[in-house]
């Protein structure tokens, strides 16, 4: 044995002893803990791992689609990819936040204003910090998976309008939903949802929206779908209503072309259902750049325009109606027999009252006589006199004529089943006197008389202020959803010879020899109207500046068929064309009365199966009635939802 | 000495309990991992156990008496080998740890652990008085110093801990003083905030939770979570076998090595945990046993200073499972996968064999 080695067996069995108490108390100590977790907290952790498990993904309820009132697709959905940011890890995500810029070609302080923004979410909402993904996009993130756990994808639709912003303003269009927006929802929206923006998107996005799904999967620790869990768990994504719209396709694309890129708005209606048939507005922007996010810049742009592409002209537009407005003043007067009906005045090219010179357009007719010579309302109308109608305003005054515009609509909203729609203004002493604190001039009467001055209209107004002359004074509330029903109508007396006369006179604008709208004379179609040819500034001082375009006349052209009972009345705007209203606005009438006779002419004949056909699938398609109540309009029964990647989006199908 | 002690004298009970142990361990291992790209790792640890097991039995030849001849060698041997894994050693993982042994990658840092049990009982034996003396005291710190601090250079902080207790064991059971104890533990407290203070954050970092770089790509934190997420889980009854989801989705971090407990205490339960700690506290207390039966000091304290590393394991490993105690990467004893590891813990083991059986000899 070694030299360090004793022999030694005294062993500290008391201290032994005390490391096995140790030791038993050791485990004691440890299977407390377990206890803990287990038996005690056990249903908070069996949740949290639960939890950590099973992740719910939406699954987006497409959106309910627009048709014609052919059954044709206006307004359709696309399948996309949006890019999630999951914001469990804050700390994972300041040190990835730099890759994922890259990655994905997102600006890191676009990415970090996005986070910043959405601070007060729930940590497990994701984001969308990118709206519509590439293939590069979605490969990128596949690739990443495990090194960068934080991005997710998620199937959305995306909705589709027809190109070059066809029927556009009326359509309205989808945007992801403002932070306010999801604050009040009740937790309904998400961050990244669409909702209806403007147009028939907003005002029937209760309808058109569905309701999401959520599918149930389990995913691993580095985020990995595993498996599906099973169909049970699944809640199915409810897809949003189609609506039915009166919008005539055929129409709109005539409407749209015939009125071609300049500056203005068309409004078609039946003034027997108030149904609009067709609604163009000049300029358009594509909305189709809203269904993704659209870039600041782009949004400022747009706004900052001075064209104003996103004012829907058709119904926001509040512009001097010019000499349609004489048709308002020629009611009031044979109502009222103020002038009597006979009443004739010699027009020498300009009236004087109060000392001042009011001029008669035909003054500064290019060629011809500079006067119209002695007339009577019925030429006064064919022929658009001002100086008669100077007349017949003083002889009326302010508080009749505004008494009558008021009646037949003028100031007021038509109650059209769209946002934001303006009312116009028809002036009266007391505007006057509220707005500007003075008196009514005299005077002012002659300038109202025929159209300008202060008062103002809407393209739609004039469509249903004409349209419901003609039709006896009986005024539809235009619509645009196609089985609305409890329609609302205003009746507004007026006496059969009135109705004959003005109605007369308006036919004769376009089919008596003398009428501005002359060259419209369509064979076989009662075609009347009322051109009207707004200033932008006065007369006499258009003769001094002479024609920078800026100055130029608004041209107007209200028509319809047939003369009496109307089945299409349509009003037109050209701004600042220079041109008389005949002129400029009077083809658009024209060419969308003629497509509606053609098309009817086919219909008659049979030659329009196809169509038909298809109108009657989404007419038997129709089911649920749809509860929501609109301005005035109580709409009837939205379609019933079809899935939204069915059928094309070319309507001409 | 006459040297051949028969089979009879094996600790057999001993036995059986490590042979359960490693049972639970390989079924766990499996368990966590045939779903994934590791599977068949619990082929590969049977493996070790095998080796363990004859290593084990080979050791307990060889006479401890001159073993601990030879711990001044050893030691040296020790010494040298931690610097020469400093200098040339592999690094994975981020830390240098390991060199190639036939075709393996072996952890040094185990070998210096029985070398280090070796040393102490060498050192203690040779305490001849009933109450140890601060200068023994002293020596015997130095003695463990100089390996700690090149095994802190590596860094492994886990391993380098484990030193500790065998000191701690060793005075306690060579007389140490209660006065001295007190003093120790208040000096140490009292230089707790000022080492704390000269910590560099990242340093305090690793005090708190022992880093695997490559197991740790959303921190510890969340790696604690996880494995409180998986043991709370289970429930008293568990999952059931290959049935945990924390298990098997990976989200256990190393669930097949160091958190290996919680992958257990999903599926099992606490019955599973129950039987676990149980075998532990089993082995331990018949380390302890055959400590009290030992022939003579030296074998008691060679025993009882496998005890006390094994003990240690068993302590850090499971109370970090639960989240008790920071993350520091010591594995637990035979359970979590791991060459050098289960080597080690068999190489101890035939330690113990190899004083018990020789308690009657002479």
């Amino acid at each position: 044995m070694s030299y360090w080695f004793r022999n030694d067996n005294r062993l500290p069995q008391a201290r032994l002893a005390i490391a096995s108490y140790v030791i038993v108390g050791m485990v004691g100590l440890l299977l407390l803990g377990f206890w803990k977790l287990q038996v005690v907290d056990s249903d908070k952790y069996g949740q949290m791992a639960e939890r950590n498990r099973v992740r719910s993904i939406p699954i987006i309820a497409p959106r309910g689609r627009m048709l014609d009132r052919d059954g044709r697709v206006l307004v359709d959905n696309y399948p996309s990819f949006s890019i999630l940011l999951l914001r469990d890890d804050p700390a994972l995500i300041d040190k990835n936040l730099p890759t994922i810029a890259d990655g994905l070609g997102i600006p890191l302080s676009d990415l970090k204003d996005q986070l910043e923004s959405t601070k007060n979410l729930p940590k497990f909402q994701p984001i969308v910090i990118k709206p519509e993904a590439t293939n590069a996009d979605v490969a990128y993130i596949e690739s990443h998976r495990s090194d960068i756990p934080l991005l997710e994808m998620l199937m959305v639709q995306r909705r589709r309008y027809l190109p070059g912003g066809f029927m556009s303003h009326a359509s309205g269009y989808v945007g992801e939903v403002s932070e306010q927006q999801i604050e009040a929802s009740n937790g309904r929206l998400r961050p990244g949802d669409l909702a209806g923006k403007t147009g028939l998107e907003r005002q029937y996005n209760d309808t058109l929206t569905g309701t999401d799904g959520m599918r149930r999967v389990v995913v691993n620790s580095v985020g990995k779908e595993v498996k599906e869990l099973g169909h049970l768990t699944q809640q199915e994504p409810i897809p949003g209503k189609q609506i039915q719209l009166t919008i005539d396709y055929d129409l709109q694309q005539v409407a749209e072309q015939s009125l071609g890129m300049r500056p203005g708005a068309v409004v078609a209606l039946d003034p027997r259902t108030g149904e609009v048939l067709a609604m163009v507005s000049r300029p358009t922007p594509d909305p189709n750049d809203f269904a993704v996010r659209i870039p600041a810049e782009e949004w400022k742009a747009l706004n900052d325009d001075p064209l104003h592409p996103l004012l829907n002209r058709a119904i926001q537009a509040q512009l001097a109606p010019g000499s349609v407005f004489k048709i308002v003043t020629a009611t009031a007067m044979l109502e009222d027999h103020v002038p009597e009906e006979g009443f004739t005045t010699f027009c020498p090219g300009y009236g004087t009252f109060f000392g001042r010179q009011y001029h008669c357009y035909v003054f500064y007719a290019k060629s011809g006589p500079k006067s119209h010579g002695v007339l009577g309302l019925h030429d006064a109308i064919l022929k658009s006199c001002d100086v008669f109608f100077y007349n017949v305003g003083m002889r009326l005054g302010i508080d009749r004529l505004s008494y009558y515009a008021s009646k037949l609509g003028i100031g007021h909203k038509t109650g059209i089943d769209l946002p934001s729609e303006e009312p116009g203004l028809m002036p009266s002493q007391e505007w006057v006197e509220r707005t500007f604190h003075r008196k009514w001039y005299a005077g002012e009467v002659i300038s109202v008389a025929t159209g300008q001055g202060a008062v103002t209209t809407t393209p739609l107004q004039l469509a249903r202020l004409i349209g419901g002359i003609a039709s006896g004074g009986v005024f539809k509330q235009p619509h645009m959803l196609k089985d609305a029903q409890n329609v609302g109508e205003e009746r507004f007396a007026i006496a059969e010879s009135t109705i004959e006369k003005v109605t007369d006179a308006m036919y004769g604008v376009v089919n008596e020899p003398g009428g501005t709208g002359g060259h419209l004379k369509l064979a076989g179609i009662e075609l009347s109207g009322k051109s009207g040819t707004a200033q932008v500034i006065g007369y006499d001082k258009m003769a001094l500046v002479r024609k920078g375009s800026q100055y130029a006349d608004n041209a107007w052209f209200v028509g319809y068929a047939p003369k009496r009972n109307p089945e299409i009345c349509v009003a037109v705007l050209v701004q600042e064309s220079g041109q008389h209203g005949g002129e400029a606005a009077g083809p658009v009438v024209r060419d969308i009365v003629k497509a509606y006779y053609d098309k009817k002419a086919k219909k008659t004949q049979g030659q329009l199966t196809a169509d038909d056909k298809q109108y009657d699938l989404s007419r038997g398609a129709a089911a649920a009635a749809s509860v929501h109540t609109l301005p005035v309009v109580k709409p009837a029964a939205a379609t019933a939802a079809v899935p939204a990647r069915a059928a094309s989006v070319d309507p001409q199908r | 000495m006459n040297d051949a002690p028969g089979t009879r004298d094996y600790d057999w009970w001993l036995l059986a309990i490590l042979a359960a142990i490693c049972a639970l361990g390989v079924i766990e291992i499996y368990s966590a991992t045939h779903g994934s790209s590791l599977a068949g790792m619990q082929n590969k640890q049977l493996r070790w156990l095998l080796i363990g097991f004859v290593l084990m039995f080979a050791l307990s030849r060889l006479d401890y008496h001159l073993i601990l001849d030879q711990a001044p060698v050893l030691y040296l041997i020790g010494i040298a080998a931690l610097i020469a894994v400093l200098a040339f050693g592999h690094t994975r993982f981020g830390a240098k740890r390991w060199i190639p042994v036939l075709g393996e990658f072996l952890q040094v840092s185990e070998l210096v652990k029985l070398i280090i049990i070796i040393v102490m009982a060498r050192f203690f034996a040779e305490v001849r008085s009933d109450e140890l003396s601060i200068q023994d005291l002293i020596k015997a710190g130095l003695i463990i110093g100089l390996p700690l601090g090149l095994i802190l250079k590596q860094p492994d902080l886990g391993t380098a801990l484990v030193l500790v207790p065998l000191l701690v064991v060793g005075a306690f059971l060579a007389g140490l003083q209660w006065k001295h104890a007190a003093a120790i533990a208040l000096i140490g407290l009292l230089m707790l905030p000022v080492a704390w203070r000269v910590l560099k954050p990242y340093q305090k970092e690793r005090v708190t939770s022992f880093l695997h770089p490559e197991e740790d790509a959303k921190g510890s934190g969340y790696q604690v979570l996880q494995s409180k997420i998986a043991v709370g889980s289970g429930g008293f009854w568990g999952k059931g076998f290959g049935n945990g989801t924390q298990n098997q989705l990976g989200y256990i971090p190393v669930r097949y090595s160091d958190f290996i407990m919680s992958a257990w205490a999903e599926e099992q339960g606490f019955k599973g945990v129950l039987l676990a700690l149980g075998l532990y506290m089993a082995l331990l207390l018949r380390l302890v046993q055959n400590a009290q039966r030992a022939k003579d000091r030296a074998g008691m304290f060679l025993v009882m200073g496998v005890a006390a590393v094994l003990g240690f394991h068993v302590l850090v490993n499971v109370a970090m499972v639960i989240g008790a105690m920071p993350v520091t990467g010591i594995p637990l004893p035979l359970m979590s996968y791991g060459g050098s590891a289960t080597l080690f813990v068999f190489l101890a083991i035939g330690l113990v064999m190899n004083v018990r059986l020789r308690r009657f000899v002479n």
